[in-house]
């Protein structure tokens, strides 16, 4: 029997407009891991949700048709009842841990239903142990790093052992480090256990290569039900946005998609197409160049310089933060960003990213060394909806500065900021920083953004990095994306523990990393420090021509 | 201020003996008003809060509660009009008219910002102390929801906070003119419902909507349950004992009188031992 059957499914939100799911039917057996694909509000949440009895139990709304859960329906049973079949995990770590110590949130999903203490007490440990959170039984949850909290959220949704694992973006809060080691331990207790996962993501090429598989939705309707590698191949023909850069590259080159950069490989190897790795000793500040890949510079050349000669518009000079009876957050860190470049600054969490930026915009003071600003530095925090506060669009910027950023000033400009898509919201936000007359004097000489595409679709990503090399200033970006890195920045900074470790060409750092990689430098193992499917192909294709060095 | 798991015998004593012995606190200084009683309850309320290893939190609340027990001196030294010993004529001021301050009022005004001050810094070692989870559980039987929504609130209180903090910092990135203190707090609104919402739905899918009453817990009494268990009821019977026998009172009015003899040296060294002895039980304590 299906552990999770829909049939016919549709839903409409309170006064929503038009249906968030529609004629939705699938079914999930038990032990498959399945991944749900799509572009932002294509209704991956709302199909969770379904699954979990918040829609319609909590939502309200009108649902159609019939969904069951282990046996279920929900139309008769609620989101307390399904519990105890079905864990969730939503996105954002902080709204879902409600207890003081990670022993006690543990405790609380088994305490509802009214177990006994010593089954409560040793699931609770087994469930620590699992995931290796065991050293922070006891730890207050406000003291946990987001990473540790979503963990515990994992381990709360986990404990009453639910045969249906729903996890919508866990992910997309954490820098990939987190976000890697999160997804492998489910891949662990998908092996392990016979529970289904049913996981939306939207960094589809972490998730692929171990997915049984791929249900994808398009304005609330499922499109495509297939395996990894004939999702891909759908997803080429019908919705490029959702083709992972491995699945474009391997188009390219008129071979079959393949999940996962293993795969990729092998299906590049077997052609005689995967050209050599390019030959870096550990720790080598720049890249040769792969075959057929043009040479670049690190260190002091290219666009890299380390607060180095040439006019700049932000300047670092050993700058100190240093917390009052605390660690130091940056280590003398030096940096100069000249007018118009494009800076990626990339490192795990607590490494300094955003205090950097923070300095930059001077909302901050170092307590050792200087920043100097030429002109006005804009900074763009992570939620975009903190900067919204008028009524109406109109109000929050003007026609100019929305026209910037390529939004409709007609079109939107009487919409409430609150009502707009993801998308919107953050080119309003970069709208209201960039000020009412960006092409004025007061316009900014550097614009900084703090993780802006968390939650976002490569859809918008690539609309963003597209908006973002466009606009007439510097540009520094924290972010732990990649692929978002490659796409807009000319250079990338590279932290850790508030120093720098990196400052090079984005094809230097992102060519070689594993974590810091782009999907195309994996698999091409940073030959020719090809880091877009685009460029893959012309350094595959060079290397082709030259027989004696293809792999 | 939030409940940080320490070593001491307080953080390792359950939050049953945790919560009586800050209630039968703040319940001695609610009930005794001489001045070396209040005073030893004070002493007392302030070395546990060393012992427990929470000083800086106990400062902390030190900080505020002084000026409020400061403030309600001087109020009572203005707007009583009992007293025979005039320390200060005043003359005509607005809205209070005739104003003469007496000896009795300020002591009496004193003895009430002192007792303020005892309660809030009660409420602080409460706070830093107590494991919020286990006051959760132990509540849970007679009022599970209510239980779990005090906890929440408590929870909430940090999240929000940092929401705040937050917004404010946004608003400093935005050029031009500040927005109007309407739309920042309609916005901070809209964020804290936000919150609410998803708060809520976590919750519903823990199955809090169909939460039961959980089976009683059964845990053998530590050392430390048992020592501060003992020390809330010395605590208690001393402040209880005292003003059964009319120990340790302060007359303020007509004219001030506040006995200073065995007894009431007694009840305060009673309260000072009851208080603090706990803290010897440091055997096991570390979890």
């Amino acid at each position: 029997m299906a552990l999770l059957e829909l049939d016919r499914v549709g839903y409409s939100y309170p006064g929503g407009g038009r249906p968030a799911l529609s004629e939705v039917s699938l079914t999930v057996e038990p032990g498959e891991l399945v991944v749900l694909a799509g572009a932002s509000g294509s209704g991956k949440s709302t199909l969770l949700r379904v699954a979990n009895g918040l829609v319609p139990h909590f939502h309200g709304g009108t649902f159609f048709g019939t969904a069951e859960v282990a046996g279920m329906s929900t139309r008769r049973h609620g989101p307390g009842e399904l519990a105890r079949a079905v864990g969730t995990l939503f996105q954002d770590p902080e709204s879902q841990v409600v207890m003081g110590t990670v022993r006690a949130e543990l405790a609380l999903p088994l305490e509802n239903r009214g177990e006994p203490p010593a089954p409560v007490a040793r699931a609770v440990e087994e469930t620590a142990l699992a995931l290796g959170i065991a050293h922070l039984l006891d730890r207050p949850t406000a003291e946990l790093s987001g990473g540790e909290l979503q963990r515990v959220a994992l381990g709360a949704a986990l404990v009453g052992r639910p045969e249906l694992i729903l996890l919508d973006e866990p992910t997309s809060q954490l820098d990939p480090v987190c976000g890697d080691e999160l997804l492998s331990l489910l891949r662990r207790l998908n092996d392990d256990t016979d529970a289904a996962i049913l996981l939306a993501e939207h960094r589809l090429e972490r998730c692929l290569a171990w997915a049984d598989r791929v249900l994808a939705l398009e304005e609330g309707r499922l499109v495509c039900d297939a395996p990894p590698g004939e999702f891909l191949a759908w997803a080429l023909r019908h919705a490029p946005e959702l083709a992972t850069p491995g699945a474009r590259l391997l188009a390219a080159l008129g071979l079959d998609p393949e999940p996962g950069v293993k795969a990729a490989r092998s299906a590049l190897r077997r052609r005689r197409l995967l050209p050599p790795r390019a030959d870096r000793g550990a720790g080598a500040p720049a890249g040769r160049g792969g075959a057929g890949g043009p040479a670049r510079r690190g260190g002091a050349g290219g666009t890299a310089r380390r607060g180095g000669a040439g006019p700049s518009v932000l300047r670092f000079e050993r700058v100190w933060h240093e917390l009052p009876a605390g660690r130091s957050i940056l280590r003398a860190l030096s940096l100069a960003v000249g007018p118009g470049e494009r800076v990626a600054l990339m490192g795990r969490n607590g490494a300094g990213k955003s205090t950097l930026l923070r300095h930059a915009a001077g909302l901050m003071r170092p307590t050792r060394g200087s920043v100097r600003r030429e002109g006005r530095v804009a900074l763009l925090l992570q939620n975009p909806t903190d900067y919204l506060i008028a009524d109406r669009v109109a109000g929050e910027a003007s026609p100019a500065a929305q026209r910037l950023v390529g939004l409709d000033p007609a079109r939107l400009g009487e919409r409430h900021p609150r009502d707009l898509s993801a998308g919107e919201k953050q080119r309003l936000a970069v709208a209201v920083v960039l000020g009412e007359d960006p092409a004025a004097d007061g316009a900014p000489s550097v614009i900084c953004l703090d993780e802006p595409t968390r939650g976002l679709d490569r859809g918008l990503k690539a609309s963003l990095a597209e908006l973002l090399r466009g606009l007439p200033a510097a540009v520094l970006v924290a972010t732990h994306d990649p692929e978002f890195a490659a796409a807009f920045a000319d250079r990338v900074v590279l932290l850790a523990d508030g120093a720098m470790i990196a400052d090079a060409p984005t094809g230097e750092v992102l060519a070689h990393g594993s974590y810091f990689a782009t999907e195309t430098a994996r698999i091409l193992g940073g030959a020719g420090d090809a880091l877009t499917p685009s460029r893959g192909v012309e350094t595959v294709l060079a290397a082709e021509r030259q027989p004696e060095a293809v792999g | 201020m939030t409940y940080r798991r320490r070593t001491s015998p307080l953080h390792a004593a359950r939050a049953a003996a945790g919560c009586a012995y800050c209630a039968a606190l703040a319940l001695a200084a609610l009930l005794l008003s001489g001045p070396l009683a209040l005073g030893a309850v004070a002493v007392a309320v302030a070395a546990a809060g060393a012992a427990a290893g929470v000083g800086s939190d106990l400062g902390r609340a030190a900080r505020l509660a002084i000026p409020l027990g400061l403030a309600i001196m001087v109020v009572n030294a203005l707007v009583t009009r009992a007293g025979l010993t005039v320390i200060w004529r005043l003359g005509q001021l607005p809205i209070l008219g005739q104003t003469d301050v007496t000896l009795e009022a300020s002591v009496y005004g004193a003895v009430l910002g002192l007792r303020a001050v005892v309660l809030v810094l009660v409420g602080a070692l409460y706070t830093a102390a107590v494991d919020p989870d286990e006051v959760l559980r132990l509540f849970q039987r007679v009022s599970f929801r209510s239980a779990l929504t005090a906890s929440l609130a408590t929870r909430m209180v940090p999240i929000l906070l940092r929401d705040s903090r937050r917004l404010a910092e946004a608003q400093r990135c935005r050029p031009g003119r500040p927005p109007s203190r309407l739309a920042l707090m309609r916005a901070a609104t809209s964020g804290v419902l936000d919150r609410a919402l998803d708060v809520a739905a976590a919750l519903e899918v823990r199955g809090y909507g169909r939460a039961r009453a959980p089976a009683r817990r059964r845990t053998p009494w530590s050392r430390q349950d048992l020592a501060f268990a003992a020390g809330a009821a010395g605590i208690a019977a001393a402040a209880v004992g005292a003003r059964v026998a009319a120990l340790a009172p302060l007359r303020a009015y007509p004219s001030l009188r506040a006995p200073v003899g065995l007894g009431e040296a007694l009840v305060a060294g009673a309260l000072l031992l009851a208080a603090l002895a706990p803290f010897a039980a440091r055997r096991g304590m570390e979890r």
